[in-house]
């Protein structure tokens, strides 16, 4: 009978979360903030098709950075969990903190007992009819879950970004003004991130039912 | 709730019902029950669409009857699908309005899912297949017969749809009509339809045709001034769904009325 080695349970945590963290650094990042209508979200993502920031439910968006297969394994399962949710009680009930609760739970699960962790950071985003009510869920590749304020950013190097974010923001800017500080923060100080290099979306309380709202490359100069 | 993760292998895709299904909760069909009174079951009734120059009107009246009762008196029937397309119903009130609402959100379950919305055509699809499985309940007393409109963004018109109990699908170029008073409804577009209709014209051959329907069939509601309740009447046009108000429906069916009152009221001896 063979005898596995023994790692130590520090050891082994700290393999996969750097492994993780590895992998989430390889992407690029993305920001969120609350603005005049909502919740305003920004990824540098060169792709039209394959997008970070996407529609779980009438007041709910999601948000991911890193491997793309992965998060948008999450984005899906979220829709189906709200819809769901939705067809069996009511649509008021789905709400982005349960669904948080849930992405946490699968991530922190397969982060332990899975041969990788997911290679993941992922936004739950959730507006409701007032404004100062918004709410970020932002989680981590290993389940952690940190309710966050004002604003948020996702990916490898969000500590510089989110100094950047800190510097040019204040409550109530409109969605021009948090269009150029994400583009500003995104690009850092040697850079700059034209339209296309942009993925822009928003929760905006202002339009119907479904308030989730994709903004094309082509029509950002008109925001 | 758990997070509904599927293996490769068995993802049910962007189909909503496939996802119900295999989560146990669709809901269950009881077509053993036989022997029951299908009149007594609340049922509503007359539903039109008519294409006009920028899409289709869509309208319906308010009266839902069980037997010689009248249920509800301020029903709605016809409904927005999503953004581009309406359904509006007519048949037994409780499976079509779960119908619907299941058809709503499997569009935008779709939506979601895919990135991109179903088109036209496959929406009246869908639309179809949900028809098909209802036959047994068709067949026991729970009919559900709607008609499915919408503006084709690929074409660039309005197409409007009618369907059978089987699931039967019948595109119509021009107008179509279902429940207890179409038969009314549909002669009176067939006789003031034209192409290219205007949308306020449009707006008055539904309205005219849901008058004449009310008053030659008992189970279809007119326009209920004592208690302000009027036809539901809608647009889809390229800017999507939207339902034309009461301030509008109102004084269209107060003309046609007074206009009928002039021609058809007691002549004085």
């Amino acid at each position: 009978m063979s005898m596995p080695f023994y790692v130590a349970p520090e050891q082994m945590m700290k393999d996969r979360a750097d492994y993780a963290r590895k992998g989430i650094a390889r992407g690029r990042s993305l920001v969120a903030m609350t603005y005049a209508d909502g919740i305003f979200i920004c990824a540098e993502n060169p792709s039209q098709s394959l997008h970070k920031v996407s529609e779980i439910y009438d007041h709910i968006a999601f948000a991911g950075v890193g491997k793309y297969n992965e998060f948008d394994q999450l984005r899906i399962a979220g829709v189906r969990h709200a819809d769901l949710k939705g067809f069996t009680y009511s649509r008021e009930d789905v709400e982005a903190r349960s669904l948080a609760n849930s992405y946490a739970q699968m991530l922190g699960q397969t982060f332990t007992h899975e041969m990788k962790p997911l290679e993941v950071e992922i936004l739950v985003a959730e507006i409701s009819e007032n404004p100062g009510e918004e709410q970020m869920f932002h989680i981590l590749y290993d389940g952690t879950v940190m309710d966050e304020k004002r604003f948020v950013v996702l990916g490898g190097d969000s500590e510089s970004i989110a100094a950047l974010v800190a510097d040019g923001y204040s409550e109530g800017m409109s969605a021009r003004e948090a269009l150029e500080l994400c583009r500003s923060a995104l690009a850092g100080e040697e850079r700059e991130l034209a339209d296309t290099d942009l993925e822009v979306a928003m929760l905006d309380r202002t339009i119907g039912r479904r308030n989730f709202r994709r903004v094309p490359d082509g029509e950002l100069a008109t925001l | 709730m758990t997070l509904p993760i599927f293996s490769a292998s068995d993802d049910p895709g962007p189909d909503f019902a496939a996802l119900l299904r295999d989560r146990g909760a669709a809901p269950a069909l009881d077509t053993s029950v036989s022997g029951h009174n299908a009149l007594t079951i609340t049922h509503g009734t007359t539903c039109v669409a008519v294409r006009y120059a920028d899409g289709v009107v869509m309208a319906g009246d308010r009266r839902a009857t069980s037997g010689n009762l009248i249920a509800h008196r301020s029903i709605e029937k016809v409904f927005e699908a999503d953004r581009h397309s309406a359904v509006a119903i007519a048949g037994a009130a409780g499976p079509a309005v779960e119908m619907v609402r299941l058809f709503q959100l499997q569009l935008e379950h779709y939506e979601k899912v895919e990135g991109a919305p179903l088109s036209l055509e496959g929406k009246a699809n869908q639309l179809s297949q949900m028809l098909r499985s209802n036959l047994p309940a068709a067949m026991s007393g729970l009919a559900v017969v709607p008609i499915f409109a919408g503006f084709d963004l690929a074409r660039t018109h309005g197409r409007l749809f009618e369907y059978d109990i089987t699931g039967g699908r019948y595109e119509e170029s021009d107008y179509a009509a279902t429940g207890s008073g179409s038969l009314h409804a549909e002669t009176v577009i067939k006789v003031g339809f034209r192409r290219d209709l205007s949308e306020s014209d449009a707006i008055s051959l539904v309205s005219e045709a849901l008058f004449q329907a009310a008053d030659a069939d008992s189970a279809t509601g007119g326009a209920d001034t004592l208690r302000g309740i009027y036809p539901i009447v809608a647009t889809i046009n390229a800017d999507g769904f939207s339902r034309v108000s009461d301030d509008v429906v109102g004084p269209v069916f107060t003309a046609i009325a007074d206009r009928f009152s002039d021609n058809h009221g007691e002549v004085d001896a």
